[in-house]
């Protein structure tokens, strides 16, 4: 472990903005946006609603270098319209992601942050999402992996929250969650007995970085730093193949998380899960650091 | 949503950068996005802005930000989600110091 950074320095990955994250992510200026700001129109569609949109629609694409390996990367900014995509966002992403068919970079850095589709945008956002999924796959399946970085306040949930396990690795921070329905939703949908979105503790232990690294939904764990993202992605990378997705893989992919289901259906916190994954005191789990818990789920049964 | 359009009179910008963004368009917050414009002695403001009825604050927080800087020759426009006229003036300076040069 290295010697903690004095928290002046420290860029906390959660707070900062997605212009941030790029800066602090990728090898000093190495990054080049495309479509920046001056040259993109708000959104229409929000007009119409009379809101106001953002110059980028809320996310930024570019290409970059990551520890000297060339990537293109999309980063959402949750902070405009909880990250939600748009047909702009959409169609901005949909283009990076073909454009990384095309020229084969060493990977595509997807930086999530977003509660799926913009509602506002109705049938135009559904058609975006179901857009990116499909061209997440074409990616990998040209070869180029793609890798959610899932660690900003909006987390990933609805339609990115698929997009995010699309990816050919998610890599999270303790902070970040990754969902498909948010908690909000299921309690709006199913009550508050079934799920109280009001306590945090409870929504990180079934959403959060940690929990979904014991499940092995995400491949790595970073501490909420920029510095630490781009490190353990470099580090993902030095030794990745891609292998994309197959009917095979999916499907036994399919059989691995049905059985999951049958396996914790009962359970109705991450505490239990953790216990049936053999978690001895799975209540010291939120309380343990990054390199605690990558040790403790080293020691699991497998 | 209300569109405002201002003109101001100012010293000539020193542009470093060909333009500048700064700020989100997150609840209480704005971006704020500088380009070069024309003419040289003028700055030309577009807010778009979600709260209504406060046209008068803003002309009067960009005015005494164009008073007090050289923001000349440059186009501003701003996507407002009911920014406070302290984080107004907070972004336009921030926006302004990479425009002319004062990056971090």
């Amino acid at each position: 472990m290295n010697a903690p950074q004095p928290l002046a320095l420290r860029r906390s990955w959660f707070e900062a903005t997605a212009r941030a994250r790029l800066q602090a992510l990728l090898d000093p200026r190495s990054f080049q946006e495309f479509l920046p700001p001056e040259t993109s129109q708000p959104s229409p569609h929000l007009a119409v609603l009379d809101i106001p949109g953002a110059f980028d629609d809320g996310v930024i694409i570019g290409a970059g270098r990551l520890d000297g390996r060339e990537v293109l990367v999309i980063a959402q900014e949750g902070q405009f319209m909880g990250g939600a995509v748009g047909e702009i966002h959409g169609a901005k992403i949909v283009g990076l992601l073909k454009r990384a068919q095309r020229d084969k970079p060493a990977a595509v850095l997807f930086l999530a942050d977003s509660g799926g589709v913009r509602l506002h945008e109705a049938n135009a956002g559904l058609i975006a999402i179901s857009e990116i999924m499909r061209a997440v796959l074409d990616t990998r399946a040209a070869g180029v992996p793609v890798l959610a970085l899932v660690g900003g306040s909006c987390g990933a949930f609805g339609g990115m929250g698929i997009v995010t396990r699309l990816c050919s690795a998610v890599i999270m921070s303790e902070e970040g969650r990754l969902a498909l329905s948010g908690p909000e939703v299921i309690e709006t949908v199913a009550g508050v007995e079934e799920f109280d979105s009001k306590d945090r503790a409870l929504v990180w232990r079934v959403t959060g970085g940690k929990h979904r690294y014991l499940t092995g939904d995400c491949a790595a764990l970073a501490e909420d730093e920029a510095a630490d993202f781009s490190r353990v992605a470099a580090q993902l990378l030095a030794s990745w193949q891609e292998e994309g997705p197959s009917l095979d893989a999916l499907r036994a992919e399919q059989a691995r998380l049905s059985q999951r289901r049958a396996r914790f259906a009962g359970l109705r916190d991450g505490l239990d899960v953790w216990a049936a994954l053999g978690v001895a005191d799975p209540a010291q789990v939120p309380l343990m650091d990054r390199d605690s818990l990558v040790e403790l789920k080293k020691g699991l049964p497998q | 949503m209300e569109t405002l359009e201002f003109r101001f009179k100012a010293a000539s910008a020193t542009p470093a950068a060909g333009t500048a963004l700064c700020g989100v368009v997150g609840s209480g917050n704005l971006e704020i996005l500088i380009r070069p414009g024309e003419p040289a002695d003028t700055c030309q403001v577009s807010v778009r802005t979600s709260a209504r009825g406060f046209g008068r604050i803003w002309e009067a927080v960009i005015g005494e930000f164009a008073a007090r800087h050289p923001v000349g020759g440059t186009r501003i426009d701003i996507n407002d989600m009911g920014a406070t006229p302290a984080v107004v003036s907070l972004r336009l300076s921030q926006a302004l110091g990479d425009y002319t040069g004062g990056a971090r």
